[in-house]
C-alpha cells in the first residue's frame, strides 16, 4: 500500500513534469530561442538552441523599429490598462457598495443588468456609431471608456459579494462620527475591500492589456495602436524578420508574467471566483 | 431597461448633495448609501453597452454603410442564412464552442483530481498549466501558426523524426478549425483545472472519512462524493468556456483568419469580415444572431445548472 502511494507520488509526478515540459514549456522556449537568434538563424524556424545569443540586440531593435512605434504602443497599452482598471475598480465598488447595503426595488433590475453584461457579447458596429457620435472613435479615451463599460459587470459582481463581509456597524460608527457617503466609502469601505480590489485589478489588467478585438474595432490604425494590435500588424509586415517578431511576442508576455509572479494567489482566487453566476 | 436606468439617475440627482451645508447635514441622516453612486457606472454601461445593444436590433434591419442607412427588413438575416460561407461560420461556432468547452470540462476535471493528489512538483505543475491563460492570445496564435506549419513547422519536424507524416494542421480544410480548438484548449485548460482544484479543496474531509468507514474505494469516492459536490465548479467551467467559445475571435483571427476558404470561420470572424467590407447592417445582423445564440444557450443552461445546485 505504502509502496503504491510512493510510486504514484514520484512516478506520477515525474511523468507529469515531463509531459508538462513537452506540452506547456516547449512553446515558450521556442519563443525565447527564436527571439534570441540572429536574423538568418531565426528564419529557419527550427527548434534549436541559438548558436549566438542576440536577445538584447533583438529587443532593442524591436523597440526602435519604425521610429519607436512599439515603444509608443507600450505606453498606449499602459495608459489604457491603468486608466480603465482604475475607473472599473472605483465605479464598480461604488455600485457594489450601494447594491449590497441598500435594499430597494431596482436592485433586481441592476442584478439583471450585471448578468446581461457578463453574458451578452457587445454589439460592435453600433458601439462604433455611438463613439463616432461622441467624437471618441479612434481615440484612446474612447477605448478606455469601452473597456470600463464592458468590465464593470464582472467588478460589480465581485464587489457586491465581498461587501457582505464588511460589517454594517462600521458604517454606523462612521456616520455617527459625521462622515458623509463619500468619506464613508473612501476611508472606511475601500480600505476594507482591498483583497477583492486586488483580484479585480489583476484580472482586469491582464484582460485589458491582452485585448485585441476591441482595439481592432475601436482604435484602428498604427499611430496610436496598442501592443496587441501592433504585434498583429507586425506579423504581416515583418515576415522575414522572425527574430524581431518573436522578440516582440516575448516583450508582450513580460507584463502578465510579472503580474503572475507578484499576485499568484490573488490571480487564482480571482479567476475562480469570477464565475458567471450572479 | 434604458428608461429605468435613467429614472434611477434622476432619483440620484434629487438626492445628491447640494452646495448648502445645512441641507447637506439633513440629507446624511436620510441615507448614507445614496443612489447617485450608481450614476457614473450606469452612464458608461448605458451609453456604451445598453444603447448599442438596443440599437443593434434596428441596425440589423438596415442596409448601412458609412454614409446612408436604408431600412430593408429581414433581408440581412435572409442573406445570412442563404450564403454558404455565412452558414458555415454559424455551424463552426457551435462545433468550436462545444468541442473546447467539453474538452475543458473533462481535462480540467482529470487534471484537477491529479493535481490535488499527493504527487511531487504539484505547485510547479499547477503554475505551468495555468500560465498560458495569462499570455496574449495574439502572441500564442502567431507562435502556434509557426509551430504547426505543415512544411517546416517544428511540430511536423518532430513527428517526422518519429516516422509520422504530420498533417497540414492549419491548411487542411477539414482540420483547421479543430487545430485552433486544440490551441484554445491548451490555453484554457489551466483555468478549468484551477476552478476544479478550488472546488475540490472546499470539500470537507469528513465525507471521505465517513466513506472509508463504509469501505468505499477510490472510484466510489470520486463517483459518489467528489463529482456531485463539484457540481458548482462544473457549472462555472461549462458556462465560462461555452460563453468564451461562442464569442471566440482573436485566436482564430490570428491563426487562419477563418481560412482556408471559410472552413474555420465563426460568428466572431464573420462579423468582423462584414464590418471590414463595409456591410455594417449585415455585420450587425451577425451580431444579433450571436446574441440570440448565446442567450438561447446560456440563460436556460445557467438556470438549470444553478437550480440543480440548490436541490442537492
Amino acid at each position: 500500500m505504502r509502496n503504491k502511494t510512493l510510486a504514484w507520488r514520484w512516478g506520477g509526478g515525474t511523468i507529469a513534469v515531463i509531459l508538462a515540459l513537452l506540452i506547456f514549456i516547449l512553446p515558450f522556449l521556442f519563443i525565447l530561442f527564436t527571439a534570441s537568434k540572429s536574423q538568418q538563424e531565426a528564419s529557419l524556424l527550427q527548434f534549436s538552441w541559438p548558436t549566438e545569443w542576440h536577445l538584447f540586440d533583438n529587443l532593442a531593435q524591436v523597440i526602435q523599429t519604425r521610429n519607436g512605434l512599439p515603444l509608443r504602443a507600450f505606453i498606449n497599452s499602459a495608459v489604457l490598462t491603468v486608466a480603465s482598471v482604475s475607473l472599473i475598480v472605483v465605479l464598480g465598488a461604488m455600485v457594489g457598495f450601494i447594491l449590497q447595503r441598500r435594499q430597494q426595488k431596482w436592485n433586481s433590475l441592476i442584478n439583471g443588468l450585471v448578468l446581461v453584461g457578463l453574458i451578452v457579447p457587445p454589439a460592435v458596429v453600433p458601439t462604433i456609431w455611438v463613439l463616432q457620435g461622441t467624437g471618441l472613435f479612434k481615440t484612446l479615451p474612447g477605448l478606455i471608456f469601452v473597456h470600463v463599460a464592458f468590465g464593470l459587470p464582472f467588478a460589480v459582481m465581485l464587489f457586491r459579494a465581498f461587501m457582505g463581509s464588511v460589517p454594517r456597524e462600521l458604517d454606523e460608527a462612521a456616520i455617527i462620527d459625521g462622515a458623509g457617503p463619500i468619506r464613508l466609502f473612501m476611508s472606511i469601505i475601500l480600505p476594507l475591500i482591498r483583497p477583492v480590489m486586488i483580484t479585480v485589478i489583476v484580472v482586469q489588467s491582464v484582460a485589458i492589456f491582452n485585448d485585441f478585438t476591441y482595439a481592432l474595432y475601436f482604435l484602428p490604425g498604427d499611430s496610436n495602436a496598442t501592443v496587441q494590435l501592433l504585434l498583429y500588424n507586425f506579423q504581416g509586415q515583418n515576415l522575414t524578420q522572425w527574430g524581431l517578431l518573436f522578440a516582440f511576442i516575448l516583450l508582450v508576455t513580460v507584463p502578465p508574467l510579472v503580474m503572475y509572479i507578484f499576485f499568484n494567489r490573488q490571480i487564482v482566487e480571482g479567476m475562480t471566483s469570477g464565475s458567471v453566476k450572479g | 431597461m434604458t428608461t429605468e436606468i435613467a429614472s434611477s439617475g434622476a432619483t440620484g440627482t434629487r438626492r445628491s448633495p447640494g452646495p448648502a451645508p445645512a441641507a447637506n447635514k439633513r440629507r446624511k441622516k436620510q441615507s448614507p448609501y445614496p443612489n447617485w453612486f450608481y450614476l457614473p457606472a450606469g452612464l458608461f454601461y448605458t451609453i456604451l453597452f445598453l444603447v448599442p445593444t438596443g440599437l443593434s436590433f434596428y441596425f440589423a434591419l438596415t442596409r448601412w454603410n458609412l454614409f446612408d442607412i436604408e431600412f430593408i427588413g429581414f433581408e440581412n438575416f435572409v442573406t445570412f442564412f442563404k450564403e454558404q460561407a455565412l452558414i458555415q461560420g454559424f455551424i463552426n461556432t457551435f462545433i468550436y464552442a462545444f468541442l473546447t468547452s467539453g474538452a475543458k470540462v473533462v481535462l480540467g476535471l482529470l487534471l484537477g483530481v491529479f493535481l490535488t493528489s499527493q504527487i511531487i512538483a504539484r505547485g510547479f505543475l499547477r503554475s505551468v498549466i495555468f500560465f498560458p491563460a495569462l499570455v496574449s492570445t495574439i502572441g500564442i496564435g502567431i507562435t502556434f501558426k509557426v509551430l504547426l506549419d505543415p512544411f517546416d513547422g517544428p511540430v511536423n519536424q518532430a513527428l517526422a523524426v518519429l516516422g509520422i507524416g504530420g498533417p497540414g494542421w492549419l491548411t487542411d480544410p477539414s482540420l483547421a478549425l479543430i487545430s485552433i480548438a486544440l490551441v484554445d484548449i491548451w490555453k484554457g485548460v489551466g483555468l478549468a483545472t484551477l476552478i476544479y482544484i478550488a472546488g475540490m479543496v472546499a470539500i470537507p474531509q469528513d465525507y471521505y472519512e465517513a466513506a472509508r468507514v463504509d469501505g468505499a474505494g477510490a472510484w466510489n469516492n470520486f463517483w459518489h462524493i467528489t463529482l456531485p459536490l463539484l457540481r458548482p465548479a462544473t457549472a462555472t467551467v461549462i458556462l465560462l468556456s461555452l460563453i468564451g467559445g461562442l464569442r471566440s475571435f482573436e485566436l482564430i483571427w490570428a491563426m487562419t483568419k477563418g481560412g482556408p476558404g471559410f472552413t474555420s470561420d465563426v460568428l466572431g470572424s464573420v462579423i468582423y469580415k462584414q464590418y471590414q467590407a463595409g456591410f455594417f447592417g449585415l455585420s450587425t445582423a451577425g451580431n444579433v444572431v450571436l446574441f440570440l445564440v448565446v442567450a438561447a444557450l446560456i440563460f436556460p443552461l445557467s438556470a438549470w445548472l444553478n437550480k440543480g445546485e440548490k436541490e442537492s
